[in-house]
């Protein structure tokens, strides 16, 4: 069980601000969730063929960074960058995704991955939701639109891997305050498609059940759509894309979220006290979303 | 009157729930809330016909188990508005999120907006004037009272309901198990009026329409083919 | 071969297929609707009797009886409350509902509780005046279905108890069948009399842990943080339940196992649903330990506790106290081929021939044709508990089972019956070692833990 909040913002010149206005909203819901925390940002995306991944070192703050960026000047090409952030790395390469998998899964076992695409950035650890937006610094995050989490978990472990946002392709991302009542069945089910989890955590079940839909073909509204049938419980889903901020509820509406929006932004959250504070939401228009509809907003 | 004002920006809200229950039984009080800003439980377990005014949006459970006091929320509200409410009156100027008045005794709760989903669940005994429309689930498993719906019924309208009477004046999307439409009598447009008139709304009574139980589900029955 | 006269010409009767599945196979024919009784569990489960104390030894020295103190003195709900809740033993009386049970049964029970210096526990349907004049320490339960819940009330009871689940029906909600929803009851319900009543499996208005904070934010407000709050669930998940209750905000938390008991649900929910006391409470305090919060937040145990020592069993593996109802039943009356009325003693043995049943046998709480007078709400049946009588009867049991726990407890050397642990015990079977982490007796092995 969980908080989620998310924020676009739609006036250029608040971009710079996305992380400053997020940050209330996030610590927030630190009640919901008091013991991991997450988020992904979407930035000006990256041109040519350039992508971005971010990487999480481990437990520790890791001290072997230097190595891992010589090695990825020697095996990927000269023209990495590598932006440290305490456990924490934004690699950016013009190699192909599939490479660059590749090897981090062969020379690097020990750094996970945690999201690709040209314009997504993903943060997650464990520790209260304070914690972890001083350890990366979420206040001085800017961008276009971010998705965020605070975690309590329900069935699963609380460790780095588990906790949210779970990404998907690339500049795909989802967290999730609920809990799936079928998650293994759907697991069963993927796995043989060739889909690859890497937890038990039914979050994660969600996220690859979308990622394979949208590997077939659909899109991300359609995906859901058959995921009112495939996947069971209850389930406030929030979802970015390079582009938009998706949101939607499952029939019974039981785990909650309301909306806040002007000409400046929208946003997002599992309470309206974490949105209290945003500017002038005074005059903002609230409302909550309705069961099994989706709501997109594009940046 | 003697005016109280409480800021949730600058006190704890035990500080003011507390200062409330300690005026059980007093009346010619008013209190104003500032700066609620979403905070749960404001006026919970009030016990005394005091007028409390929260400017603002509210968090979950305002006016929780309230008796007697006149609570307005003048914003919306989030969930579980004046659940479990035996007396008294608590009105939201704005929208209320799920279950408002839940398993609530008595009273009258007025929403000028929309309520969302299970909007009188349990109810037992409160009366619920809604001038927006309800969400799904409303008056499930209702027991007494009375839900007034000025705009539209989402689905499973009075599911499972007992002996609650629901009026919906706009478009009922689904009824629920055991419920069905039924004609108004006099006594249903006098009931209405009255509610309507307590709320606020100006409705005509004559443009609702009763939906209640069938009361089949009373009983186990090997026949009546019942989800159990 | 030869067949004796009266044995049927094929002796062997089928395992999957004997005389109990096939009765239920026929009333299921004949009905077209589940069974529903009363009490909980009957098949054999793995228990705390399959648990033994390793008491004094050469380096383990016993206390004399008598004169040697044994402390039973329980304190639950000291996370937050400024009134904590103080007990005389660690042994209390579970919810139970009025309705369910008669006034009377209530008010004995209270009696009992007061004397003997532990709490009751209202049930599904509300806080009666007898209950709260008799017992001077009342946990109010807060459930699914909210019949009966009131501010007054609360304000009333020395402890608040959200009900998530119970253990005869994890996932189920309350029911009550119509003969038992008598004017009184129905009153109290706020229910027509004479419907058979059922109640929601889910709280209205909040579902999951992260919304549990909020609720028991509200009900601490409403107390104005005096009172403990309480979660009680019934026995599924119990490691992830009980950190998800104590990240919630618990004070105390109330594990139900699988044996717990109901007067009135579905068959195969008591029997196919919810898991073994042992197992749950392995869990219960394991998940506490991971969050250190043993000795924070209490664990409360229910589910079949039957003797002094399933109690002493029970603390040993880390509850802080137990919680009987079914015994306490059976402390009244129940299943006794006798009752007492007027001073005299009467055979109930014809009336639970009519309820096609007999002492030993029942659990035919769901009729309220209790013959004994305690699961009824039948003005002729409830005078056959006369509650002076009654209490007493509930105050010895209470009494017997706490020095059969101190008896052990000196036993094992302990000055206070907290002070048992689960290295005291050893396991009899496989099951038992597996479920409650405890070694098989003479070998070191857990089966499932690395050694």
């Amino acid at each position: 069980m969980c908080g989620i909040v998310g924020l676009l913002v739609k006036t250029p010149a608040l971009r710079d601000r996305l992380g400053e206005l997020m940050l209330p909203m996030l610590i927030g819901m630190s009640e919901r969730g008091p013991e991991s925390a997450g988020l992904a940002v979407f930035t000006e995306p990256l041109s040519g063929t350039a992508r971005k991944y971010s990487i999480y070192s481990g437990a520790r703050a890791s001290s072997g960074w230097d190595e891992f960026e010589q090695s990825a000047r020697h095996d990927l090409g000269d023209a990495v960058r590598l932006d440290i952030n305490a456990n924490h790395a934004v690699l950016e390469t013009t190699a192909e995704p599939h490479v660059v998998k590749e090897w981090l899964c062969h020379r690097h076992a020990q750094y996970h991955l945690l999201s690709v695409g040209k314009s997504i950035d993903l943060y997650k650890d464990t520790g209260s939701p304070r914690e972890v937006a001083d350890r990366y610094g979420f206040a001085e995050l800017s961008g276009s639109h971010v998705v965020g989490h605070t975690r309590m978990a329900t069935e699963t472990a609380v460790t780095p891997a588990r906790a949210h946002p779970f990404t998907a392709g690339e500049d795909f991302c989802l967290v999730h305050n609920g809990s799936l009542s079928n998650p293994y069945s759907v697991r069963r089910k993927l796995e043989p498609l060739g889909i690859a989890f890497e937890t038990d955590n039914d979050t994660e079940a969600a996220c690859r059940f979308l990622e394979w839909r949208m590997r077939e073909g659909d899109d991300l509204e359609t995906s859901l759509r058959k995921g009112f049938d495939e996947l069971d419980g209850f389930y406030t889903f929030l979802m970015g894309t390079r582009d938009e901020l998706a949101l939607v509820r499952d029939a019974f509406a039981c785990k909650p979220a309301i909306v806040a929006e002007n000409d400046d932004y929208v946003a997002i959250s599992s309470e309206f006290r974490s949105l209290a504070k945003l500017p002038d939401v005074k005059n903002a228009q609230l409302f909550e979303p309705k069961p099994e509809e989706i709501y997109v907003w594009r940046k | 009157m003697a005016q109280v004002t409480f800021d949730l920006a600058r006190q704890p809200l035990r500080e003011l729930n507390q200062y409330l229950h300690q005026r059980a039984g007093e009346r010619d009080l008013h209190v104003r809330v500032l700066n609620p800003d979403g905070a749960h439980s404001i006026a919970a377990g009030v016990d005394a016909a005091m007028d409390i005014d929260i400017e603002g949006h509210a968090g979950y459970y305002a006016g929780g188990m309230n008796q007697h006091a006149r609570l307005t929320v003048h914003g919306n509200a989030g969930p579980g508005v004046a659940e479990n409410m035996m007396s008294g009156r608590m009105h939201v100027k704005g929208f209320a999120s799920v279950a408002a008045g839940a398993s609530g005794n008595g009273g009258l709760l007025v929403i000028d907006g929309d309520a969302s989903l299970r909007c009188g669940i349990s109810m037992k005994g409160i009366d619920i004037v809604v001038a927006g429309s309800v969400g799904d689930f409303a008056a499930f498993m209702a027991q007494a009272g009375v839900l007034v719906v000025g705009g539209d019924a989402g689905d499973a309208l009075g599911d499972s309901i007992y002996e609650a009477v629901i009026y919906v004046r706009g478009r009922i999307k689904s009824l629920g198990a055991d419920a069905h439409e039924e004609d108004m009598t006099p006594r249903d447009y006098e009931v209405l009026g009255a509610l309507l008139d307590s709320a606020g709304h100006r409705y005509d009574p004559r443009h609702f329409r009763r939906v209640a139980s069938m009361r089949t589900l009373y009983h186990w029955n090997a026949d009546a083919n019942q989800e159990y | 071969m030869g067949y004796a006269e009266d044995e049927p010409r094929s002796a062997q009767e089928s395992w999957g297929y004997d005389r109990a599945i096939i009765d239920y196979i026929h009333r299921a024919a004949a009905h077209g609707l589940y069974e529903i009784r009363g009490l909980g569990a009957k098949r054999k489960l793995p228990h705390f009797d399959d648990l033994l104390f390793l008491a004094a030894s050469l380096s383990r020295y016993p206390l004399e009886g008598y004169r040697e103190r044994c402390e039973t003195k329980t304190v639950l709900g000291t996370r937050h409350a400024k009134k904590p809740i103080e007990l005389a033993i660690p042994i209390t009386i579970a919810g139970m509902s009025f309705g369910s049970l008669s006034a009377r049964v209530k008010e004995a029970l209270g009696r009992a509780a007061t004397e003997v210096g532990t709490s009751t526990t209202t049930g599904d349907g509300g806080m009666t005046a007898e209950e709260r004049r008799s017992s001077k320490t009342l946990v109010y339960q807060c459930l699914p279905s909210r019949y009966g819940f009131n501010p007054d009330d609360v304000r009333k009871a020395d402890a608040i108890e959200i009900v998530i689940g119970q253990g005869a029906k994890p996932g189920g909600g309350g029911m009550l069948l119509g003969q038992k929803i008598n004017p009184r009851v129905a009153r109290m319900r706020i229910l027509p009399e004479g419907v058979d009543q059922r109640s929601a499996c889910r709280h209205p208005d909040w579902t999951g842990p992260d919304d549990l904070v909020m609720k028991i934010q509200e009900l601490r407000e409403i107390t104005d943080w005096e009172k403990p709050i309480y979660v009680k669930i019934g026995a599924t998940r119990t490691f992830n339940d009980v950190k998800l209750a104590a990240i919630a905000g618990a004070d105390v938390i109330v594990v139900d196992g699988m044996q717990g008991g109901t007067a009135a649900t579905q068959t195969v929910f008591i029997e196919h649903v919810g898991v073994p006391t042992l197992a749950a409470l392995r869990g219960a305090v394991e998940a506490l330990e991971d969050l250190k919060l043993r000795g924070t937040v209490q664990l409360v145990v229910s589910g079949g506790i039957r003797t002094g020592a399933d109690v002493a069993k029970a603390l040993a593996m880390g509850a802080d106290a137990v919680s009987i109802g079914q015994g306490m039943l059976m402390a009244l009356g129940c299943n006794s081929d006798t009752y007492m009325q007027n001073g005299e003693l009467h055979s109930a043995l014809s009336d639970y021939g009519k309820l096609g049943t007999a002492p030993g046998y029942c659990h035919h709480c769901h009729t309220g044709g209790c013959p004994v007078g305690i699961t009824t709400q039948d003005e002729v049946l409830e005078q056959r508990l006369d509650p002076a009588v009654a209490a007493r009867r509930v105050k010895n049991y209470l009494k017997t089972l706490t020095m059969e726990l101190t008896t052990i407890a000196r036993a094992c050397g302990k000055q206070n019956v907290h002070h048992l642990e689960r290295e005291d015990l050893v396991a009899l079977t496989v099951e038992s070692a597996a479920m409650a982490g405890v070694p098989l007796a003479g070998t070191d092995w857990i089966p499932g833990r690395e050694r």
